[in-house]
């Protein structure tokens, strides 16, 4: 694996934290909490190298 | 508990079944392996990393079948999966694995070329991960693969992939793409180090032909024929009339654009010896106007739609009620590939190669491509490859 796929892994590791860090703090707008983990759905195939 | 957090609870449980679910189909796909029988004329299984190093461990590597004859002769290559999403390639490379006897020569199949691109999905497409063929002893189950390798295994696409060597600017798909990426490099993105490690099997084993098999929609124009370039094309003209005329199926040669670069049937020629042939047959599936990518289409090719097209002279191949079934499409790669090796032996007989036991067209139509397969169970251990 070179160097610019293990960083976009990372990349994709970030991003998936910021989904779930919204998720959490997200405390009122049901729709919004429903499409943070929707959207982190790929990036956690993706990370587990699945999909 | 406050209505909003039950609400997130139900939100994560939900996301969380969906996700588990999914990951598990995808992940049973990328890793399922084909049973594959040799048959009588197998004499060698290689991997494809035998010819370029840096294949070895990854997704892109691939079993070689080789089958060598008593005599002497001329070489052969088929190859299939080149495109994983056009499945009656590797149904046709494994009729010839499992059934061909060679008695003159040597003829190599790759059944999956881009083994990468058989272990991922279209985004977006709704394509079946599986499909199956009957045969007299239950299912045989392929994978469905892509047009382009993994993203698990090539990444990232570039904006443009610029073409090696001649540095052509081609879409940023296409450098996932195995029928681009001719004649390759060792040292390129993996997909290049999968065609240049076939372009070395090519040299080192002097191969005399390659044959390249893939399906294409009923709405291009190059379907129903055999793509070849200058070089080619006499042996491509005489196997496509000798199938029109004998077999009764439409074939007519297409020929290879000089100045679109990275294709087989351009590249093998212009940078070996090998005479390159690309066979196309109609494959409905990839059509854009359907219904449902389900694997009734995938397997039988029928759909109103295209039915409807067909009446309005839309399509480039005759299309009825009965659809474009896959033992059609397979038995014309079958024949076509027979008849391009034919016509080579007859025109260098010192190099000729002869092949026999492997159905032609009107026996796959007759019997079905399932009647071709063993059974991987009755078979002897030894005989059955996993790929």
């Amino acid at each position: 694996m070179d160097i610019i796929m293990i960083i976009y892994y990372i990349i994709s590791a970030f991003v998936a934290g910021l989904l779930v860090w919204n998720f959490v703090r997200e405390k009122e707008d049901r729709e919004r909490m429903l499409l943070y983990l929707v959207v982190l759905v790929p990036f956690v195939l993706r990370i587990f190298r699945i999909e | 508990m406050s209505r909003n957090a039950t609400a997130k609870t139900l939100f994560v449980l939900i996301i969380g079944i969906i996700t588990v679910v999914s990951g598990v189909q995808f992940y049973a796909h990328r890793h399922y392996r084909l049973p594959i029988v040799a048959g009588p004329g197998v004499t060698g299984v290689v991997d494809l990393s035998r010819y370029s190093a840096g294949l070895k461990g990854t997704m892109a590597d691939t079993k070689v079948f080789i089958l060598e004859g008593k005599e002497p002769g001329g070489k052969a290559l088929i190859m299939a999966d080149t495109h994983a999403n056009e499945p009656d390639g590797i149904l046709a490379a494994l009729v010839f694995i499992e059934n061909a006897v060679v008695e003159q020569g040597t003829l190599i199949v790759i059944p999956q070329f881009n083994n990468s691109a058989s272990r991922y999905t279209r985004p977006g497409d709704g394509y079946p991960l599986f499909y199956e063929i009957p045969t007299g002893w239950g299912a045989k189950r392929f994978r469905m693969g892509d047009r382009g390798a993994s993203p698990l295994d090539q990444w990232p696409d570039p904006d443009v992939y610029v073409h090696y060597p001649d540095r052509q600017l081609l879409s940023f798909l296409d450098a996932r793409n195995t029928n681009r990426t001719w004649p390759g490099r060792p040292n390129g993105p993996l997909m290049e180090q999968v065609t240049d490690a076939a372009m070395r099997m090519l040299k080192r084993e002097r191969v005399d032909i390659a044959i390249d098999v893939h399906g294409a929609e009923t709405m291009f124009p190059v379907t129903n024929c055999i793509v070849a370039p200058e070089r080619s094309m006499r042996i491509a003209t005489m196997a496509s009339l000798t199938v029109t005329a004998m077999e009764g199926f439409e074939n007519h040669v297409e020929p290879s654009p000089q100045g679109f670069r990275g294709l087989s049937h351009r590249e093998i020629g212009d940078y070996s010896e090998t005479l390159p042939f690309l066979l196309e047959a109609p494959f409905p599936f990839l059509d854009q106007p359907t219904g449902p990518k389900t694997t009734d289409l995938l397997l039988n090719g029928k759909d109103p739609f295209l039915l409807s097209l067909a009446r309005q002279g839309k399509l480039f191949v005759p299309y009825d009620e009965s659809g474009w079934p896959v033992d059609k499409r397979v038995g014309q790669h079958c024949s076509v590939a027979l008849e391009i090796i034919n016509q080579y032996s007859i025109k260098n007989p010192e190099r000729a190669i002869r092949i026999s036991s492997v159905p032609r067209y009107a026996d796959v139509v007759r019997n079905g491509v399932g009647f071709y397969y063993h059974d991987p169970a009755k078979a002897p251990v030894a005989a059955v490859f996993h790929d």
